[in-house]
């Protein structure tokens, strides 16, 4: 269905910028090399033959024990033509830092903020980058396949020795 | 003497009788178990019947919080203040297994039960709930009101002997840690 996105998007950078492409369950992916991220993601936005408009989600996979240790991952949509794709670009895990993707579509903020939040991975240049689900005290990203099961982080419990009643 | 303390007792007797009948309450509504909430609430089955019909949507006006749904973590210092400005003598209901234990929610965000950080007088399990389970803890916890058990009811009760024993000059049973500082939540 939207072949035509990853043949434009190889006909266009061919300088090694797109490490692959597939397609699965009708659904189209492109891996990207980490910094053409944005370049890529600005071109599928612009071309008139792709017109991806429509940002639609934006999350992280910690693949832990392979390497690069984290996949961003992005889903577009064309609103005007009706096609999908979903892209990823790996991040290592000394250097867990990928391009913002606000100044393309100002809805990627609060996505890279809790991406941020649960993976640690920094989005260099993002506008505003700090943890959106869990409390500033929160020490870690508890969705790292490495976070502790069991671990809590309280931020407060009952003072036991004046609760006398029960 | 002893004339005076049965005259008190009785007292305290219909001041209980007349608590447990007008309840008025905080419904702390968090997650899907407000739906049967709800259904507690709407005609069917009716929580007027026992006279805690009346939500509250201020804690400075209830006398019972239902906690109804799970606590984060992030939620427990919200929690605590208003469990804290709530007027004395104050009843809590855990409704639902999140509200009590944490639930099947095992993990980094999730509260392992709301009374990690406030006291609990009934824990109603279900998830959710039947609305019948509700009414069960309700009338359990009208028991406890009537016996004077609630634990709010137990710190003041504490708290008073202690006072009028300290008056006195008497030494007394109850430990001083009983006395609670007094905050500007326990100002009367």
């Amino acid at each position: 269905m939207a072949q035509i996105v990853l043949d434009r998007l190889t006909a266009q950078f061919q300088a090694g910028e797109i490490l692959a492409t597939g397609s699965q369950h009708g659904n189209e992916w492109a891996r990207i090399r980490r910094d053409a991220w944005v370049a890529v993601a600005t071109f599928l936005r612009d071309d008139p033959t792709t017109k991806m408009e429509m940002f639609i989600d934006l999350t992280a996979v910690d693949r832990f024990s392979t390497e690069p240790r984290f996949d961003v991952v992005v889903h577009l949509y064309s609103v005007s033509l009706k096609h999908r794709v979903r892209l990823y670009a790996g991040v290592p895990e000394n250097d867990p830092t990928v391009d913002t993707l606000v100044p393309v579509w100002a809805g990627a903020d609060w996505f890279e903020r809790e991406a941020y939040d649960l993976y640690g991975v920094r989005f260099k240049g993002h506008p505003d980058l700090r943890r959106i689900l869990m409390y500033p005290e929160f020490v870690g990203h508890p969705l790292r396949k490495d976070y502790p099961k069991e671990k809590r982080q309280p931020l407060v419990r009952r003072a036991q020795q004046t609760e006398t009643g029960d | 003497m002893g004339f005076i303390d049965s005259v008190t007792t009785k007292l305290v007797d219909a001041t209980n009788w007349a608590r447990k009948y007008s309840l008025f309450q905080y419904p702390f509504v968090t997650a899907c178990c407000g739906m049967e909430f709800m259904s507690v609430a709407a005609p069917k089955y009716d929580i007027a019947r026992f006279g805690a019909e009346f939500p509250r949507f201020s804690p400075r006006q209830a006398d019972l919080l239902i906690i109804v749904g799970t606590i984060t973590e992030r939620q427990g210092p919200a929690l605590r203040r208003i469990y804290d400005q709530m007027c004395e003598p104050k009843w809590v209901v855990a409704f639902g297994v999140c509200a009590s234990t944490g639930g099947f929610y095992q993990n980094y965000s999730t509260m392992p039960g709301a009374d990690q950080v406030i006291p609990v007088d009934v824990y109603i399990p279900g998830c959710p709930p039947r609305p019948e389970q509700v009414l069960d803890g309700l009338m359990m916890l009208m028991d406890r009101i009537q016996r004077g058990e609630g634990h709010n009811q137990v710190v003041i009760a504490n708290e008073k002997a202690a006072r009028q024993a300290a008056k006195r000059g008497l030494s007394f049973d109850v430990p001083a840690a009983a006395i609670r500082p007094r905050t500007e939540a326990s100002k009367g």
